[in-house]
């Protein structure tokens, strides 16, 4: 017989994976979000890729590679902060109330929420970084490693903000509206599409509060050796930024409204 | 097995119950009834924990709903108004993601997945996506779903909501089954009277956010009065004549043309009410339906005098539209 305390984690286990499965199954059959999602970022890489980087920048390499980790951490930013909105959907079509008489906790909820936000993430990097072989970059077993938990960490406290703001908000027009303030400058301020080492000094500041910033720093570490900061700082700043995102979320998933 | 103490809730200025209490036994089928607005939805809202009660209280299988509240989740089945399931998933998933929800043991899970499906007809499609289903079958969907865990309560709200006739008689037949095989406690809200006349052991009338009736169907119906018969007389020309007398008639409107009588026995009584009436146009004569009880009820309550009620209502109108 287990004990009462390895019978709940069980439940609790059992309850992480059922939310999840559902968010996992959904993602699978609605394809074409798949393929619309990785659509922009394959834009940039190319088109703005290929166009500046037909100017001469002095940035130590091909420009399109440069924003290459820019364009991963595009991606997740999207996808990660847009997937908030399916928590309205499910409050809209009442899956949500059907989870909430269920003997869960509203931490669990949430938690398995984010897990299906983080593997559509992953999802999408992972064409990206096939993409990224025909460019030319070069991935071993270590690059990969670090790819990979760059992005869970950074996937997971973006899906909780998203998931936040999600929470408080009651309708899908209001977090498209709401949401594309966060995103964007999320993006443009991370030094996605240019080098932070000598902007001016109040661009500077703005970039060092964006958390976008240090996993697209640790990415070019990882993979061009270009970073501005350590690695190991780098996932420092991402690990706190998400622990204090999955707080937030879970305080306010605490306080939402079942109906 | 469920007791309602008091209970209060204020939405601002508005007050959606105002001190409901009542009890429910054992295995019995309980029909909330009352117009829209009238807080049925809310009572089971926060019966289920969904919603804090602003006053009062209730317990619901030994839990209390405010301090047990995962207790109280573990114990309950609910189907909502509208069918919550996931329709990208397909029947089968959507029990499965509930199963583990509810911490069913794998030995279990399957096993008991089956048996549900199999209760409510639907093990045929379980493999396909719910937006393939009809919305009968997506209503006994969730059936199957707030029954898995062999809940000792189970709240069904207006489980037959634009259903077609055939598919409601099919709803029907599958929780008066409900309640053979599984020994549960259901507690119901519709709108619809022969509904609750069929399915309620016993049902209670909400209006306003308070409880103005509670018994078993048939002696609601006897509360009404007895048999109603109405004669119509030609032209109007009866004078009025008085039918008190009768031991039979419990009482009687007089209209301009004609008189609705209420009393007991129309079959063996009525030749003696019409023996010396003349000029009779026609007769009408019918039992009381539950219809009649929740005329008599709801027109007393939602005549003019209150606002807010009237607003609710066609608030509750406007949002399902």
């Amino acid at each position: 017989m287990l004990s009462t305390r390895d019978h709940n984690l069980k439940i609790i286990l059992g309850q992480l994976y059922a939310l999840w499965l559902r968010e996992f199954k959904v993602f699978l059959r609605e394809r074409s979000r798949l393929i619309a999602s990785t659509f922009t970022p394959l834009l940039w890489l190319f088109v703005i890729g290929s166009g500046l980087g037909s100017t001469n920048l002095q940035i130590g390499t091909d420009y399109q590679k440069f924003i290459f980790p820019g364009i991963i951490c595009m991606s997740v930013i999207f996808t990660s902060v847009f997937f908030g909105s399916y928590i309205i959907w499910d409050r809209k079509f009442d899956f949500l109330k059907s989870v909430m008489v269920a003997p869960s906790s509203r931490t669990t909820v949430f938690i398995g929420k984010t897990l299906g936000g983080m593997t559509t993430s992953l999802f999408q990097v992972a064409i990206i970084l096939i993409i990224g072989m025909a460019l030319g970059i070069d991935y071993n077993a270590l690059s990969l490693l670090q790819i990979i938990s760059i992005v869970l960490i950074l996937s997971f406290g973006l899906t909780s903000l998203g998931l936040t703001f999600g929470s408080y908000i009651e309708s899908l027009e209001g977090f498209q509206l709401i949401v594309s303030f966060v995103v964007f400058p999320l993006f443009f301020l991370s030094g996605a599409l240019f080098p932070i080492d000598n902007l001016p000094a109040w661009l500077k500041f703005i970039t060092l509060v964006d958390p976008a910033t240090y996993s697209v720093d640790a990415l070019r570490n990882s993979l061009l050796h270009l970073g501005t900061y350590s690695f190991e700082l780098d996932i420092e700043i991402l690990l706190l930024f998400t622990v204090i995102m999955t707080l937030i979320g879970i305080f306010s998933f605490k306080r939402m409204k079942a109906v | 097995m469920i007791i309602i103490e008091n209970l209060v809730k204020k939405y601002g200025d508005f007050y959606a119950l105002k001190g409901l209490s009542f009890e429910v036994k054992e295995n019995e089928i309980f029909g909330l009834l009352g117009p829209n607005g009238a807080g049925k939805t809310t009572l089971i809202h926060i019966l289920a924990t969904l919603l804090k009660p602003t006053e009062g209280g209730a317990i619901v299988n030994g839990f209390d709903v405010l301090h047990d509240a995962t207790k109280v989740r573990g114990s309950i089945g609910v189907v909502f108004q509208a069918p919550s399931s996931d329709d990208m998933l397909t029947g089968y998933e959507n029990l499965k993601v509930h199963a583990l929800l509810y911490g069913i043991p794998r030995k279990l899970r399957e096993k008991r997945i089956s048996e549900v499906l199999k209760l409510v007809g639907l093990e045929e499609r379980k493999n396909d996506q719910v937006k393939k289903y009809s919305g009968g079958m997506r209503r006994r969907l969730e059936i199957a779903r707030g029954l898995l865990h062999h809940p000792r309560v189970f709240f069904l709200d207006e489980p037959t909501l634009g259903l077609d006739p055939q598919s409601r008689d099919t709803m029907w037949t599958y929780i008066k089954k409900i309640v053979r095989e599984e020994k549960v406690t259901i507690i119901l809200t519709t709108h619809y009277m022969e509904e609750a006349d069929m399915l309620c052991d016993r049902i209670g009338f909400i209006s306003n956010g308070k409880i103005i009736a509670l018994d078993s169907p048939s002696r609601l119906k006897q509360g009404i009065g007895g048999d109603i018969v109405k004669i119509t007389f030609v032209d109007g020309i009866h004078s009025a004549k008085d039918f008190t007398h009768f031991e039979f008639v419990h009482r009687v409107e007089q209209n301009e043309n004609s008189v609705i009588i209420y009393m007991d026995e129309v079959n063996s009584n009525l030749h003696r009410l019409i023996k010396d009436l003349e000029d009779i146009q026609s007769i009408e004569y019918k039992k009381p339906t539950l219809n009649d009880v929740f005329l008599k009820f709801s027109g007393d309550s939602l005549s003019g005098d209150n606002p807010e009620g009237g607003f609710m209502q066609r608030y509750a109108e406007y949002k399902r539209s």
